[in-house]
C-alpha cells in the first residue's frame, strides 16, 4: 500500500463518481422528452454498433459464453430495449382526466448498477439504457472477472450520451471494484437506488446497505415436459437453451422433468438435437466432476460442453451442445438438482403430470425462489395448475427457459435483471423495466363532481430550452495552445504593432 | 462552559474578552462591530459552527484554502498516515516529500516550469518570487497591480497596495511600481525603462474583488514582459486548484508564466506550505548558491504529502466536472437574482467558481456581508474594494447545498437593498 493509496482513499475517489452523478443527475431530471430522446437514441446506436465487439471482448475476458449469443443479447439488450418502450411514459405528464389525477414523472436519481461477469456487457446496456430513458444518472459497479470490457462499453455509451446533449457524468464506472469500495459505494446516501444483478452475496450486500435495492436472485429452473406437449420441440427448445451462451443466464433449464410416457421420445429428441444423454456411469462422472463436493465447479461456468465432458471424461460425438444427466430424484442431497450454470441438464422422469409439477416444487425449495421455470405442454389446464403451484414470478411455456423467461423469446420484458419478487427475497417482482427507476408526482384533485379537473393539454413540466447541458472540456495540455488562444495571442500581437 | 480539551472558556464573552487582551484587539473588536460575531468552532465540509452553535456555510474558504472542504477526509487519512514516518524535514538537505511534490506540481504546470522552491505561506513565496526575479535579471524594480494583494511579509507586501504597506513603513516606492489593473498603457509605461525585474500579478485578483481581466490582458501583459526584459509572475494563489474550471487560471488564459505561486489551497488548510514553481532560467541561484534562501517550515514534508493529494484530488475527472456544474448552477441562480435587484446587484464577476458580486454602495459588501451572515452564510467583502463581495465556493459542492446557498443568499441581498438606503453613500 503506497501512501496515497489507502483503502479510504478508494472509497473516497468512489464517493466523488456519486457526487458527480448527483449533478448529472440533478441537470437530467429536468430534461424534457426530446432531450432524454436524443441521448437514448445515441446510447442505444453505440450500443448496437458495437454488440458484436463487446460480446467478443466478454467472451475473451470472462472466459464464458458464446460471442454469437452474447452478440444477440447485446443487441437485444440495446435495439430491443428501445424499440419496446416509448420514453415519453418516463418524461412526460400523464394525465388521467377521469381520475383527475396528473402523474409527473420524476427519475430516481443516482443508480447504482452491480453487473455481472455472466452477461457483463448485456447487463451494463440494460441497465444503462434503462437509466437513461427514465433520466437518471448510473454508476455502474462490474463485476471484477469482466470489469475491462465493462468500462470499455461504459466509456463508449457515456461518450455517446454526452455527444447527444447528455449531462457530464451521467454515465460512469467504478474501474477498479473491490469488495470493500462496493459495500461502501452501497451504503453512501449518495445513493438512490441499487439495481444488483449478481450473486446472491452481492444482492444479500445490496439489501443490507440501507439503501434502496432491486435485486436478483440465483435460479434454479424446473422445466415440465408433459405428455401432451410437443416433444421434438420441446427437445429443440431445451438444447437451444442449454447452448445458448453457455448456460450462463440464470434463466437456463436445470432439470427437465419429464412424464414417463415421452421420457424416452424425449430423450431421442434430445439427441437429435445435439445434446448427449449420460448413461448411469458418465451422470455419475459428471456429478462429481460439475458438483465436487456437492458444489458447482464455478470454474466451469459459461463453458461449452466438451469442456464439461472432457472434465468428466465423457467421450461425445463433436458438435456436442448439451449433456443430458437422468438422474432419479429431486432431494436437496442430489448435487444434479442443484443450480446449473453450463450446458449440463438434469433429467428427472414423474408418472404424471400432477407428480412432475410437485418435483418443479422440490426442485425450487432447493434453489431459485421466485425466479423462472418453463413448460412444454399443450394442456393449458397443467400450465395453470403448474403456474399456481411453483414459486416463480415467470414461466416460459414452449419456449427455452433462457432466452423465453429473459423476454428474448418471449412478450416479458426484456431483462438481464430477473427479479426473484417476494419468494426471492427481493423487492422486484416482475424483469426490471424503466418505470422501476422512476417515481411519479400525483396531483390528485378533489374527487368532488363540483371540483373541476384542469386543463394540462399542452402543458410541458420539463425544461426545452435548446442549449445542451455544460459541456465540460477536456482538461488542455498544460502549455499547450487552441487554435482559439493562438488566434487571439496573433490579435493581440497585431494589436501591440498598431499601438506602437 | 466551553471545553475544548486543549483549552476552556467561560463563555463566548470569556473568550471575546481575552482574545482582545492576548491577541487582536482591533481585529476582535471589528468583526463584533460589524456585526459578525464569528467565533469558529466545529468545521466540516463546507460548514463550521460558531461557538454558539450556530451553523454557517463557508462562502469565503479563507481564499480557496478550504477548496476541499474543511477537514476533508482524504486529506485528514493523509496526514495521519504520514505523521507515521514524517514530521516537516529538514530545511537543508534534499527532502523526500518536497522532490515527490515538485514532480507531481510542475506536472501539472506549463512545460517551461522545471523547478519548485517552497517556503511556509504566500507571503514567503511570493517574497521568493521576486528575489528570484530580481537574481536572475540582475533589476531591482518590481511592477504589480493598484489593489493586487500577495500577502504581507517584506518583500510581498510592498508590491501591495499601501493599505498594508505603509503601516509598517514598507512601501518602497522606488522599487516597487503600481498600474491599475487591465491598464496595457499603464503598464507599458512601466516596463518600458527596461529597469524592470518581473510584475507581480494575480491572475484574477482577489482582494480587489476579482475584477475580470480584459480579453487579452494578461497575454498581452506577458508580451509586454518579454519585450522588455522582465519576467511574468504568476499569484495562482487564489485561482488555482481547478476554482476557474481548469488547474491553473493563468494556464487557461494561455500564458506561460516564468514563476507560478501557488499557497493556501494546496494543502487544504490542513499544514501550511507553499511553492514557487519557476523555470529553468529562473533556477539560476539554486544552481549557484542553494542555500541562498532557507525557510525552516517552507516546503514542510508533512505539508508536501497533503500537498500532492490535493493536486491528485484536483486532477480527477470528476472534479472537473462538477466544477463545471457549481459554476453554471451559481451563474443562473446569481442572474436570477439579479434580475430581481438589477439596480443593487450591479455586477456578476464569474471565472468557474472564482466569483464577485458587485453592488451599487461603496460599503455595498459589507452590508451583504452581514445579512448574509444573519442568514447562515460566511462570505467576505472585498478589502479593497467594499463594493465587491468575494464569493467563493467549494469544488466539491453537491446540488442541495448550492441551491441552499442561492436560497440564502437571495434574501440577504434583499434585505441589504434596505440597510443601504439608510447607509449614507
Amino acid at each position: 500500500m503506497t501512501l496515497l493509496e489507502t483503502e479510504a482513499a478508494g472509497s473516497a475517489r468512489a464517493r466523488m463518481m456519486l457526487d458527480r452523478a448527483r449533478w448529472a443527475a440533478t441537470a437530467f431530471a429536468t430534461f424534457d422528452r426530446e432531450r432524454t430522446q436524443r441521448v437514448v437514441d445515441a446510447v442505444v446506436d453505440a450500443a448496437y454498433q458495437n454488440a458484436q465487439r463487446f460480446a467478443e471482448a466478454a467472451v475473451e475476458e470472462t472466459g464464458m459464453g458464446v460471442a454469437d449469443h452474447k452478440r444477440r443479447k447485446n443487441e437485444a439488450c440495446s435495439r430491443g430495449i428501445a424499440e419496446r418502450y416509448d420514453v415519453g411514459d418516463y418524461v412526460d405528464a400523464q394525465i388521467d382526466a377521469a381520475a383527475k389525477i396528473v402523474a409527473v414523472p420524476k427519475p430516481a436519481g443516482v443508480v447504482l448498477a452491480i453487473t455481472p461477469s455472466t452477461n457483463p456487457i448485456a447487463t451494463v446496456y440494460f441497465n444503462a439504457i434503462l437509466a437513461l430513458m427514465t433520466r437518471n444518472a448510473v454508476v455502474v459497479s462490474p463485476h471484477p472477472l469482466a470489469r475491462r470490457v465493462s468500462a470499455d462499453a461504459v466509456a463508449v455509451l457515456a461518450q455517446a450520451a454526452v455527444s447527444a446533449g447528455a449531462p457530464d457524468g451521467c454515465l460512469q464506472i467504478v474501474e477498479e471494484p473491490t469488495i470493500p469500495l462496493i459495500e461502501a459505494l452501497m451504503g453512501d446516501r449518495g445513493v438512490d437506488v441499487i439495481v444488483a444483478t449478481g450473486g446472491t452475496a452481492v444482492v444479500r450486500a445490496a439489501y443490507h446497505s440501507g439503501n434502496p435495492a432491486l435485486g436478483v436472485g440465483p435460479g434454479n429452473v424446473p422445466a415440465l415436459v408433459d405428455a401432451t406437449a410437443d416433444v421434438a420441440k420441446a427437445a429443440s427448445c431445451l438444447a437451444d437453451s442449454k447452448a445458448f451462451d453457455n448456460s450462463i443466464l440464470c434463466t437456463n433449464e436445470s432439470v427437465a422433468i419429464v412424464e414417463e410416457r415421452v421420457a424416452d421420445a424425449l430423450a431421442r429428441e434430445l439427441t437429435r438435437h445435439g445434446a448427449h444423454v449420460l448413461d448411469e456411469e458418465e451422470a455419475a462422472r459428471a456429478r462429481a466432476a460439475l458438483y465436487p463436493g456437492g458444489r458447482i465447479e464455478t470454474a466451469l461456468a459459461g463453458k461449452n460442453a466438451a469442456a464439461l465432458a472432457a472434465a468428466a471424461e465423457i467421450r461425445v460425438p463433436a458438435g456436442t451442445r448439451a449433456l443430458v444427466a437422468p438422474f432419479a430424484s429431486i432431494v436437496p442431497e442430489e448435487p444434479l438438482a442443484l443450480e446449473k450454470l453450463f450446458p449440463l441438464l438434469g433429467l428427472v422422469r414423474v408418472p404424471d403430470a400432477a407428480r412432475g409439477i410437485d418435483a418443479a416444487r422440490a426442485l425450487l425449495r432447493i434453489g431459485g425462489a421466485g425466479h423462472s421455470a418453463v413448460i412444454h405442454s399443450r394442456d393449458p389446464r397443467t400450465i395453470l395448475a403448474f403456474g399456481a403451484a411453483v414459486g416463480v414470478l415467470r414461466v416460459s411455456v414452449n419456449a427455452p427457459g433462457s432466452t423465453g423467461s429473459s423476454g428474448l423469446d418471449t412478450n416479458l420484458a426484456p431483462t438481464m435483471t430477473v427479479g426473484t419478487g417476494f419468494f426471492g427475497r427481493s423487492a422486484l417482482t416482475e424483469n426490471l423495466q424503466p418505470q422501476h427507476l422512476t417515481q411519479c408526482t400525483r396531483l390528485a384533485y378533489a374527487s368532488d363532481p363540483s371540483e373541476p379537473f384542469g386543463d394540462f393539454g399542452g402543458l410541458q413540466p420539463w425544461s426545452v430550452r435548446a442549449e445542451p447541458a455544460p459541456v465540460v472540456a477536456r482538461p488542455q495540455p498544460a502549455g499547450e495552445m487552441t487554435r482559439d488562444d493562438l488566434r487571439r495571442m496573433i490579435l493581440d500581437e497585431l494589436r501591440e504593432l498598431v499601438r506602437q | 462552559m466551553y471545553d475544548y480539551d486543549f483549552f476552556s472558556f467561560e463563555s463566548k464573552a470569556d473568550f471575546l474578552d481575552r482574545s482582545e487582551k492576548v491577541w487582536n484587539p482591533d481585529k476582535t473588536r471589528f468583526w463584533q462591530d460589524a456585526g459578525v460575531d464569528l467565533v469558529i468552532d466545529r468545521r466540516e465540509g463546507y460548514l463550521f459552527w460558531d461557538m454558539a452553535g450556530r451553523r454557517l456555510i463557508d462562502m469565503h474558504l479563507n481564499g480557496g484554502t478550504y477548496n476541499l472542504g474543511h477537514r476533508n477526509p482524504e486529506l485528514i487519512a493523509v496526514l495521519e498516515q504520514a505523521m507515521g514516518r514524517f514530521d516537516i524535514g529538514n530545511h537543508h538537505f534534499p527532502a523526500l516529500a518536497r522532490t515527490a511534490l515538485a514532480e507531481a506540481l510542475v506536472a501539472t504546470c506549463t512545460p517551461n516550469l522545471r523547478r519548485v522552491i517552497y517556503g511556509s505561506g504566500g507571503g514567503e513565496a511570493i517574497d521568493i518570487a521576486i528575489k528570484t526575479a530580481r537574481h536572475t535579471r540582475q533589476r531591482r524594480r518590481i511592477v504589480s497591480i493598484r489593489k493586487g494583494y500577495h500577502g504581507h511579509t517584506g518583500l510581498a507586501v510592498a508590491a501591495g497596495d499601501e493599505r498594508f504597506s505603509t503601516l509598517f513603513l514598507s512601501d518602497r516606492p522606488d522599487e516597487f511600481v503600481q498600474v491599475p489593473f487591465n491598464d496595457l498603457d499603464a503598464m507599458e509605461a512601466a516596463l518600458r525603462g527596461g529597469d524592470v525585474a518581473g510584475v507581480v500579478i494575480e491572475t484574477i485578483p482577489a482582494t480587489y474583488g476579482f475584477p475580470l481581466p480584459d480579453p487579452g490582458y494578461l497575454r498581452s501583459v506577458k508580451a509586454l514582459c518579454e519585450r522588455h526584459g522582465a519576467l511574468y509572475i504568476a499569484d495562482e494563489v487564489q485561482t488555482g486548484l481547478m476554482r476557474t474550471g481548469e488547474m491553473w487560471g493563468v494556464v487557461k488564459a494561455g500564458i506561460e508564466p516564468d514563476m507560478m505561486v501557488v499557497g493556501k489551497g494546496i494543502t487544504g488548510g490542513m499544514y501550511p506550505i507553499a511553492c514557487v514553481a519557476v523555470s529553468e532560467e529562473c533556477s539560476a541561484w539554486l544552481k549557484e548558491d542553494g542555500f541562498g534562501h532557507i525557510s525552516t517550515g517552507g516546503g514542510a514534508e508533512l505539508g508536501c504529502i497533503v500537498a500532492l493529494k490535493v493536486l491528485e484530488i484536483c486532477g480527477r475527472p470528476e472534479v472537473r466536472s462538477m466544477v463545471h456544474y457549481i459554476a453554471e448552477r451559481f451563474r443562473d441562480g446569481l442572474s436570477a437574482i439579479q434580475e430581481r435587484y438589477p439596480d443593487w446587484l450591479v455586477g456578476i464577476r464569474q471565472d468557474g467558481v472564482v466569483m464577485g458580486l458587485e453592488f451599487d454602495h461603496p460599503e455595498g459588501a459589507k452590508l451583504v456581508m452581514r445579512r448574509l451572515y444573519e442568514n447562515g452564510v460566511w462570505a467576505i467583502f472585498s478589502t479593497l474594494d467594499p463594493r465587491v463581495l468575494q464569493f467563493k465556493p467549494g469544488i466539491l459542492l453537491g446540488p442541495e447545498l448550492v441551491d441552499e446557498i442561492l436560497d440564502r443568499t437571495a434574501t440577504a441581498i434583499g434585505l441589504a437593498v434596505g440597510d443601504a438606503a439608510g447607509v449614507p453613500a
